[in-house]
């Protein structure tokens, strides 16, 4: 057993302190330590993309960094993202195509596709495909999200 | 899987790094971007007794030009390099490479030294820092000292890294007059590891090409020079029996290895065309 460490993080808005075993990884954090379960865990190796979570305003793999690394910085979980209403129209677009399905890789390609409109108002379908390549969906063959993530962007395009 | 317990420190400055490197007995891993160190840690591939975390180092972070090199440090993100105009306008051959990283959550983590001092066989900046010239410049507890990208790169996974040294920067001559890059690369999935890869740099002059460096990946346990393909080229105009000619003499170049994703023979038969399309790549 090694020592915890107390890491001071703000977590959708809210100053969290804990004590972690540097080992935690931060989706095991925001999941188990702050019961946020909106972060899926699939792979824990990086490669799906369920675990995706904002670090200092970046996606990033919540299985693939320590919770220790997230002292001082601002996390983001779909939980934040949903009630802030940020991504309000993107997850309708989800649900109108049904994009969601199962619902296990949702929060990865909500937060994703957020990230991707964020740094391309108005992307390609190829582009969106090559976006959303790190994240793993098994029930929609993707051209659900594809659509969703698309119409979002024309949407948006229009209202402005 | 979840990693078995360690011990983090967090050095604030090299030379605290280093000595914690030299200090240490046990097991010990140095977190960069961690992108490739985490899943072995989650698959428990790896126990280090100690993690030393140099993300608070931030002398080894970013990029500058001097004079006629790039000089990109160590804890550089790939998200970073990727959107650098300097990279684009003196190194290309990085820009173009930088999309076929991984994926834009893993680019935002991992580093561009950390993917050089892992030295994965299927990775692309190890050829392309072949393909290039580059220097790769290492820190020790006795000073620092540099070596070129040819020779840092031994063996699979195995580098001239020393245990107790860290890879800070590396440098790059900035592109040259004349000189133009091509990169090509076959994957299952886009972002994930090549079955084969080629990083390509020359001199252009119409379509004649000299100076040609042709660096594989996924082909081998280290990034590999085709030197006779490149011998074959030499001076020639890149057309269609010149490029059978160069392909040809990559059977002298080239052994590949079976993996998970192809054969040896699938792995040529890719070679092969790689080195088509990056030779017409460079002309057009």
């Amino acid at each position: 057993m090694t020592n915890r460490i107390e890491i001071n993080t703000t977590v959708n808005g809210e100053t969290v302190s804990r004590m972690v075993e540097p080992r935690t990884n931060l989706v095991d954090f925001v999941r188990y330590d702050l019961e946020l379960t909106g972060s899926h865990v699939g792979c824990e190796h990086g490669v799906c993309g369920a675990c995706t979570i904002r670090l200092n305003g970046e996606i990033v793999r919540g299985c693939l960094m320590l919770a220790v690394q997230a002292d001082g910085g601002l996390v983001e979980t779909i939980e934040g993202l949903s009630e802030n209403g940020k991504i309000s129209d993107l997850q309708e677009q989800f649900l109108i195509r049904n994009a969601g399905q199962c619902g296990s890789c949702t929060p990865g390609m909500l937060l994703t596709a957020d990230a991707l409109l964020e740094s391309n108002a108005s992307p390609t379908r190829m582009e969106i495909r090559e976006f959303i390549s790190g994240n793993y969906c098994r029930c929609t063959g993707f051209e659900a999200i594809i659509d969703a993530i698309e119409k979002t962007a024309q949407t948006r395009q229009k209202e402005r | 899987m979840k990693p078995s317990p360690f011990d983090y420190v967090k050095p604030a400055s090299l030379g605290e790094a280093l000595s914690l490197l030299s200090d240490s007995d046990g097991e010990v891993a140095v977190l960069a971007g961690g992108q490739s160190l985490m899943p072995t840690l989650n698959m428990r591939l790896s126990s280090p007794s100690l993690l030393i975390d140099i993300n608070g180092i931030t002398e080894l972070d970013g990029i500058e030009v001097v004079e006629d090199v790039i000089r990109i440090g160590a804890l550089t993100r790939h998200q970073v390099v990727q959107s650098s105009a300097d990279i684009a306008q003196h190194a290309p051959l990085i820009a173009m490479a930088m999309p076929h990283i991984a994926h834009p959550a893993i680019r935002n983590r991992g580093t561009f030294g950390g993917s050089i001092a892992l030295a994965d066989p299927a990775a692309e900046l190890p050829a392309c820092l072949c393909a290039l010239g580059a220097t790769i410049e290492i820190a020790g507890n006795k000073g620092r000292r540099t070596v070129s990208a040819v020779d840092f790169f031994k063996d699979l996974y195995e580098t001239d890294l020393a245990d107790d040294e860290l890879l800070t920067a590396v440098e790059i001559p900035v592109l040259a007059d004349g000189y133009r890059s091509a990169f090509e690369e076959l994957a299952r999935r886009h972002g994930d590891y090549a079955m084969t890869g080629l990083a390509a740099h020359g001199l252009i002059d119409g379509d004649k090409v000299s100076d040609l460096r042709l660096a594989f990946f996924a082909v081998g346990g280290t990034p590999v020079l085709a030197k006779n393909a490149a011998a074959v080229a030499e001076g020639k105009n890149i057309g269609d029996e010149m490029i059978s000619a160069v392909q040809s003499a990559l059977e002298k170049d080239l052994d590949p290895f079976d993996d998970l994703n192809c054969s040896a023979a699938v792995k040529m038969l890719y070679a092969k065309e790689l080195t088509s399309r990056a030779l017409k790549a460079l002309i057009r």
